[in-house]
């Protein structure tokens, strides 16, 4: 292949786009590896400690979308200190420096600060799509510079961040020379905005394709919206209140009507049930409701409306819907692909909760569902193994039972058996969550049959280091496992380092890890940064005593060694 | 509902029975005082003595009691800060976690109990007093109607009269966080009665890898249990928060006590007889006026009529909102100082908070309150 021009070359690479297949064709020989590297122009790291941004910019010199992820999956569940790390601060210096082309970037569980927003949007002349995912340590402030000086910008997307709402109306700050908007979302921002900046925003933003307000936004707006943005697909509406008999009611819900091309419904944070009607023109056509932030619609209420969603692949619901609201969802949204059922009151036992009946249900009348989550009062191993039956397609199992070690209700058993069949039955699944009282068994289950599995996350589980080791030894595809409260320690952690290093991370918190074990294992593969995290900094004899047991330990592997940003409780052996 | 309702009303009865010495201010107190969560003033101290002369059983009975209110805030057995509880906690062991908590005492007890769900709501509300007070005011509030409490009274009172609320059905209430932690707090009451509900609960705490409960302890709810563990159940902190704070706003509560409306008196300049509005289903100013606009919509018509478009133009929101906002008529409120103040000054929070009642004017007499709608006015007219 020496002759092979490599325009050739990089033009059949600009086909492949997976990060995957990139990487594997980088490592062909050294000439598609240069190709590959200057042809780059997405980049995925999934954590963002395993390289530095220097290295990155100096193999992808070309680098135009990053995606970065930083904490711990644990730390949307404060298990993870504050002020841990992940800044996406550096990441951006370098990139000023390195790669001024820059375009879009996608920051997970990361720490952005108002002042790596403003530099940002000085100086990438092209930058276009900014999108924040449980992200924290910005203001408005930082989103106003965003607003003002990205003039190309065509995505800002905020999800789920905690953001520092300082109401500076930084929508306002839009120049009137933005018009090239395609996906405007700042539902997770508290504080009220500029009715009339938005609305003069979306009419001369005619491309905006998705859109989704916060719970300030009233009634009438989204009327006005409404008439304003009539290709959306992607809606999420605010403030849903009013009094049905108005006329301000009709005219949103004519407006709705109109709206033929939204495929995809959010929102509703603050609703008046009564007033729900006004979307029924379009449900028929939703695939994606999302009502899991609309604490107000109750169980009848949500039948009401799924009875009209038949074409519905996704739907995220809280709890109110019950079991029999899923029973009503099984029997009307037979295209259902992704499911979400989460906690309406996730401390206390609930009147409004879904136990193994609704799963059941679901699973007998929505054969292509591939991906669930579900908080649930209680499940039983029938439940499971009848689930497992029915829908063997899962990629996605994630189960929650709100009872940590709670055991199957009528036989008092362990889950054990209804995992085991989940994983013996869906020879596809990717990523499981397990709770539940559960015994070593179920870990045997999983490392015989889960094959293709590449995130586990495991609490309350287990009895002794096997369950871990036959983990660790049969899940070969394992990328991210996270455990807590188990009874797994260093004998189990210790069995087979050499395989950290093809994970991405572990992370193991109130469990029987001991320092001396922690440190051995550092000792032996210093590929890996082993992180202690230890709140209670200030006992410095802590970390001496070989014996101590280690409450939360995150190893991860590197090619930059350990970090210098650590803060103090933080220690890499 | 109906068993939670029973269990509910039950106790509350057994409640009403179980303090026939004291006065009607003292009872009201002690009820809240069963949730420990009131600050320990001498009239709580002074409920307390009297209480721990009643007998064990009126003891354990007001041990129950406790659940009606907030999951894993009614334990007077779990907080030893409490001075009314310190003097009941003999037999059980504080079960509230050493989670970390910087705020008060009452409120580390709430705050655990929602664990999450209302830290967020506090770290986001702002207070002069911190969290504590934030807490124990919204909390307050929502029993503002049905008991004639000094604002600055204890914080713990709310909880104590939302389990009791929660049994009788109410009108327009808001506060989906309210009606899940009261209901919660129901199912705990019920759950407790029957002794196979001790298993579940012994089966909760034994779960607990971080909780101090006591196991043992048969009167500790299995929502105070839950509240113990740190990130249990795993879901993100923004959903709990955004949960906790938007349920709080939220319109109307089918079929689920929720929290006790506040119900104010409307009066419009020129109108034969007021209203009442429940401030609580509304989140923000905007909603208030469509509402008030709807509720006096008849006493304008006669002024609809005079300017012009007959029929249902005049019935149109537009006019009306000239009319209340514009040119006629401003809403001026009350509020605890017994000053007449403009409405939209200040976030709707405080607005509720120190509203007493709400007045229409026309805005010809609305003078010296707000000077820019007097020109307005002007202008228009």
């Amino acid at each position: 292949m020496n002759y092979f021009p490599e325009e050739v070359l990089e033009h059949v690479f600009d086909f492949i786009t997976s990060h995957k297949d990139r990487n594997a064709v980088s490592l062909v020989c050294k000439t598609w590896y240069q190709v590959e590297r200057e042809s780059r122009y997405g980049v995925f790291i999934g954590n963002c400690y395993a390289i530095n941004p220097e290295r990155l910019i100096a193999r992808f010199p070309r680098v135009r979308s990053l995606t970065l992820k930083g904490k711990p999956h644990f730390a949307d569940f404060n298990l993870v200190p504050h002020d841990w790390g992940a800044f996406v601060d550096p990441w951006i210096k370098a990139l000023v420096k390195g790669c001024p082309d820059l375009e879009e970037l996608r920051l997970k569980r990361m720490v952005v600060s108002d002042d790596s927003l403003e530099l940002l949007s000085r100086s990438f002349v092209n930058f276009k799509s900014l999108v924040l995912v449980s992200c924290d340590g910005f203001s408005t402030d930082g989103l106003a510079a965003i607003a003002a000086n990205c003039r190309y910008l065509r995505e800002l997307d905020l999800q789920e961040n905690d953001v520092d709402d300082r109401r500076g109306h930084w929508i306002s700050c839009f120049p009137e020379t933005c018009t090239s908007l395609v996906s405007l979302n700042f539902a997770c921002l508290k504080g009220e905005i500029s009715l009339p900046a938005l609305e003069r925003l979306v009419a001369r933003n005619p491309n905006l394709r998705s859109l989704r307000l916060n719970h300030t936004v009233p009634f009438e707006t989204l009327k006005k919206i409404l008439t304003q943005a009539s290709k959306l697909v992607d809606l999420g509406t605010g403030c849903f209140v009013h009094h049905p008999k108005s006329e301000s009611y009709h005219k949103l819900k004519n407006a709705m009507s109109k709206c033929k091309s939204v495929r995809s419904l959010s929102g509703f944070l603050d609703v008046a049930p009564r007033c729900l009607p006004a979307v029924y023109p379009i449900c028929a056509n939703l695939t994606s409701l999302n009502l899991s932030y609309a604490p107000g619609i109750n169980g009848n209420e949500l039948i009401k409306l799924i009875r009209h969603c038949k074409n519905l692949r996704r739907l995220w619901t809280l709890d109110y819907i019950g079991d029999k609201g899923l029973g009503v969802v099984a029997a009307t949204c037979k295209e259902l692909e992704e499911l979400r059922v989460f906690p309406s009151d996730p401390f206390g036992p609930g009147n409004a909760a879904v136990t193994e009946e609704g799963l059941v249900a679901i699973s007998a009348g929505c054969r292509k569902l591939h991906s669930l989550l579900y908080f649930c009062q209680q499940m039983t191993n029938a439940g499971l193994i009848t689930v497992a039956k029915n829908c063997p397609n899962f990629i996605r199992f994630r189960l929650c039972i709100l009872d940590p070690k709670k055991p199957d209700p009528v036989t008092m058993q362990p889950l054990d058996e209804g995992f085991g069949a989940i994983v013996q039955s869906c020879k596809r699944l990717r990523r499981l969550s397990i709770s539940g009282m559960l015994s070593d068994q179920v870990f045997l289950y999983i490392g015989m049959y889960a094959e293709q599995l590449e995130m586990l996350s495991i609490a309350f589980a287990g009895d002794s280091d096997k369950g871990l080791l036959y983990v660790l030894n049969g899940c070969k595809k394992l990328r991210k496992l996270e455990i807590r409260d188990c009874p797994f320690g260093d004998m189990a952690l210790l069995m087979d380092v050499d395989k950290y290093e093809g994970m991405r991370s572990l992370w193991m918190s109130s469990c029987e890890l001991t320092l001396g074990g922690c440190k051995t294992l550092a000792r032996k593969m210093p590929m890996l940064n082993v992180e202690i995290i230890d709140e209670n900094s200030q006992r410095e004899s802590a970390l001496v005593d070989d014996r101590q047991r280690v409450e939360k330990m995150y190893l991860y592997r590197t090619l930059v060694g350990p970090r210098h940003d650590a803060p103090d409780f933080v220690s890499t052996l | 509902m109906s068993p939670s309702s029973l269990g509910v009303e039950g106790q509350r009865k057994s409640d009403v029975r179980l303090t026939p010495s004291l006065d009607p201010e003292d009872s009201g107190l002690k009820e809240h005082n069963y949730f420990g969560l009131s600050d320990c003033s001498s009239v709580d101290s002074s409920a307390a003595t009297n209480f721990s002369g009643n007998s064990k059983d009126q003891l354990n009975l007001k041990a129950t009691e406790l659940r009606l209110g907030l999951p894993g805030s009614q334990s007077p057995e779990g907080d030893p800060e409490f001075c009314l509880l310190s003097s009941r906690k003999i037999d059980e062991k504080p079960f509230f976690p050493l989670i970390p908590l910087k705020n008060g005492i009452h409120t580390s007890s709430q705050m655990t109990a929602f664990s999450g769900n209302k830290r967020g709501f506090s770290d986001t509300t702002e207070d002069l007093m911190g969290q504590a007070y934030t807490e124990g005011k919204w909390m307050y509030r929502a029993s503002g109607p049905d008991f004639d409490f000094p604002e600055s009274g204890g914080q713990g009172k709310f909880p104590v009269n939302e389990g009791m609320l929660s049994s009788m059905p109410l009108p327009n209430s808001g506060g989906k966080s309210h009606v899940k932690e009261q209901s919660a707090s129901q199912q705990c009451v019920v759950k407790d009665m029957p002794p196979k509900a001790l298993h579940e609960l012994s089966r909760t705490t034994s779960g607990m890898a971080h909780s101090q409960m006591s196991a043992s302890n048969s009167t500790n709810c299995a929502p105070a249990v839950k509240a113990q563990v740190v990130g249990w159940p795993p879901i993100r902190s923004f959903r709990k928060n955004s949960l906790a704070t938007t349920s709080k706003n939220n319109d109307e509560v089918d079929g689920k006590p929720g929290a006790a409306p506040l119900f104010i008196k409307v009066s419009m300049d020129g109108a034969p007889y007021l209203r009442k509005v429940d401030l609580r289903i509304y989140s923000t100013y905007q909603g208030l006026s469509s509402a008030l606009e709807m509720m006096f919509s008849c006493f304008t018509l006669g002024k609809c009529g005079s300017h012009g478009a007959p029929g249902r133009e005049t019935m149109s929101e537009s006019k009306l909102k000239d009319l209340v906002h514009g040119s006629e008529y401003v809403i001026t409120y009350e509020d605890k100082d017994g000053d007449w103040m403009l409405v939209g000054d200040v976030p709707w929070e405080m607005f509720i908070d120190s509203c007493k009642r709400l007045k229409i004017m026309k805005s010809s007499n609305a003078i010296g309150l707000a000077p820019r709608t007097m020109e307005k006015s002007k202008n228009r007219n």
